[in-house]
């Protein structure tokens, strides 16, 4: 919740509203990926995410 | 006021604290864990910068955390939108990181603060700064300037990859930044990829092969112009743009589209721990180059903005010694600090400065002579009862001086001798650079000790040079340079009157023939194309290694040490009196001094535990 709650602080402050569906698609896809147990591995990359 | 700055999760975790203007305490959570550049939370480093300052985690007036998750994560979602459906292998592994830990980070950061201690969550203030500002405070604030422009470049942070800055009184006002996917960070992380070291940590190593590369050759000059017409464009202000179909990093799990690559240089990748080649080293030379001018024309810029005549340093970029070291022989600014913990670390320090001054909006203190770094000695140190402690355990034999004094003459003569002594005083540095109290000390005299160092000592590549540790009011007698360098930050030449000829044909030897050939009277820390990358030793911050170091004068004449750090290859340095006995017996160094406690390596029982380093660290 705080987490949503921060979320939305962000959009408000920065005026990206339009970023709010694609952040819910892409968090929906992602629950997905968590649930069917993706890793978090990568070796070859400067840590960006 | 007391605040605890935390850089975790990414690259190399730390901790700090301070309490008003002052920094208490400052450790990276990988000296204790001895993983190295450990990045889970700094639970040990937050116990250690807590006892440190005799506080709880209750007493804090803040915690803060040194970059803003929020807006990552928005960068990630935007990246992975804006390339879809390219990037969703990178989605796929990026997505469970962030929906089980790092979108909770509030929670998360309580849940591993409860194994520092009980504590009361209500009580705790969590701030986030942006990652770029937290690097931009730890470079203004301790620096001892009242206004400076601040430069920080580094892989990426939240968006930005640079930012230019300005720093005045207690405030910073960041006037532009350079945004993701354009990034010099990035680009030296391709190149150090390509070049077959490992990304995040091999990056120092492509700086160490860049000068066997041939000056002014024609490959040089081609891989220049290939790189410039092909991967990044320049512009007079400094800021970049990078050819992002030769890259992979936004959307993949490489740096680079190797094919490409392989195509444009006609050179393969070259695979790791394989032999170098002299294109290897002319690639490095070029990309080095171009880090160079990049970052002129960054620093250019940021002193046409800001008008200051004092530059603050920081982010990982700052700590290429060779680019520093060509931007202070520039003269664009009268005077520079760079922040000894320029990488992630020190935004731990940096988070905690800027929620001091700009949340809490506290003055600060001026100093104009020293910087507020204490000689970055912000690390545990040991008592005699401790290293005693420790050498009983393992029945080690050893010898307990009655006074400093005597200590210094007996580890002067020593090196003078030729041997390899592990040097343990005091607090512990806090960077990535040994600054002379855990470090690996050698006479730079001795043309034997590079190899000897290298391959019985650090079991690390021929080809890496070592550091020298100079008074510091005799830095002029051997090198270019007159102003200091008390964090090894800079890379300057050797003064003509210690060189010795070389032959003709130097220039164009190949990379082993160069490297043995003698170039100075200090051979062992003269790098092949003249330089050194100069620590300068003063009686303030660390009287004890410049008394060491004034022994070692009177016995050899001359006011130097090699210095490299205690700690093999893949090892973190070493922090505790028992890290440090088992990296001494674990190597084929000949002494050990832990305070006024001196012990020879033929003296000492057999090493039973047959633990070896290689089995314990991963290569770096």
């Amino acid at each position: 919740m705080v987490f949503l709650k921060d979320l939305w602080g962000f959009l408000k402050a920065r005026r990206k509203f339009w970023l709010a569906p694609v952040i819910v698609i892409l968090l929906l896809i992602g629950v997905l990926i968590v649930i069917g147990g993706g890793s978090a591995v990568a070796p070859f990359i400067y840590t960006l995410f | 006021m007391n605040i605890l700055g935390i850089s975790a999760f990414y690259h190399d975790s730390a901790a700090a604290i301070i309490q008003n203007n002052e920094i208490i305490a400052a450790a990276q959570e990988e000296r204790f864990t001895r993983k190295k550049q450990d990045s889970s939370f700094p639970v040990e480093a937050v116990k250690y910068c807590l006892e440190e300052a005799g506080l709880s985690l209750n007493e804090l007036d803040a915690i803060v955390f040194y970059d803003k998750p929020i807006l990552k994560f928005e960068r990630l979602l935007e990246t992975y939108y804006g390339y879809s459906p390219k990037g969703i292998r990178s989605f796929i592994t990026a997505m469970p990181v962030w929906l089980k830990e790092k979108m909770f980070l509030k929670r998360l950061m309580f849940k591993e603060l409860e194994k520092v201690e009980k504590f009361d969550k209500k009580k705790i203030k969590l701030l986030f700064p942006e990652h770029h500002l937290s690097h931009a405070a730890s470079a203004f604030y301790p620096s001892p300037f009242d206004d400076a422009a601040i430069l920080t470049i580094d892989g990426v942070g939240e968006w930005a990859t640079a930012s230019i800055a300005k720093g005045s009184g207690k405030g910073i006002s960041v006037l532009k930044e350079l945004h993701f996917p354009h990034s010099l960070g990035l680009l030296y992380s391709a190149f150090t990829y390509y070049l077959g070291f490992k990304v995040n940590s091999g990056e120092y190593k492509l700086m160490g092969l860049a000068p066997y590369g041939y000056r002014d050759s024609e490959q040089v000059k081609e891989f220049i112009s290939l790189i410039k017409e092909n991967l990044i464009d320049i512009k007079p202000d400094g800021s970049l743009w990078l050819n992002q179909s030769y890259f992979n990093y936004a959307t993949g799990l490489r740096m680079i589209n190797e094919k490409k690559w392989e195509a444009l240089f006609g050179l393969a990748t070259r695979k790791k721990e394989s032999d170098f080649e002299q294109v290897h080293c002319n690639m490095g030379l070029a990309i080095q180059q171009i880090t160079e001018e990049v970052v002129y024309k960054m620093a250019k810029h940021a002193q046409e903005l800001t008008g200051s005549k004092n530059l603050c340093l920081a982010g990982g970029v700052a700590l290429n010694c060779v680019s520093n070291g060509k931007l202070i022989n520039s003269k664009i600014f009268e005077n520079i600090f760079i922040q000894p913990a320029a990488g992630d670390a020190g935004g731990a320090i940096g988070a905690a400065l800027s929620a001091y001054h700009m949340y809490f909006e506290q003055p600060r203190e001026s100093t104009e002579k020293a910087d507020h770094m204490k000689g970055s000695y912000l690390g545990p140190a040991f008592s005699d009862k401790e290293i005693e402690n420790t050498l009983k355990k393992y029945k080690a034999v050893f010898q307990q001086l009655d006074s400093f004094n005597d200590t210094c003459e007996i580890t002067a003569r020593n090196i003078e001798q030729g041997s390899v002594i592990g040097w343990f005083q005091g607090r512990m540095e806090f960077g990535p650079r040994a600054l002379g109290n855990r470090s690996i000390l050698g006479d730079p005299r001795n043309a034997e000790m590079q190899k000897k160092l290298n391959l019985k000592i650090k079991y690390r590549e021929s080809f890496r040079p070592f550091a020298p540790s100079v008074l510091a009011e005799k830095v002029s007698d051997y090198f270019e340079m007159d102003g200091d360098s008390p964090y090894m930050l800079t890379v300057q030449p050797v003064k003509q009157s210690v060189r010795k000829p070389v032959s003709e044909n130097y220039q164009s030897l190949p990379m082993k023939e160069k490297l043995y050939e003698t170039r100075s009277t200090l051979p062992s820390i003269t790098h092949v194309d003249f330089s050194a990358r100069i620590q300068t030793v003063h009686k303030e911050t660390n009287p004890k290694y410049w008394e060491l170091i004034e022994a070692v004068e009177k016995v050899t004449g001359c006011p130097m040490v090699i210095n490299t750090s205690f700690n093999v290859r893949g090892e973190p340095i070493v922090c505790t009196p028992e890290d440090a006995y088992r990296c001494f017996m674990r190597t084929e160094m000949d002494f050990l001094v832990l305070n006024n406690y001196i012990l020879k390596k033929e003296d000492q029982p057999n090493w039973t535990d047959k633990d070896q380093w290689q089995e314990e660290f991963v290569l770096d």
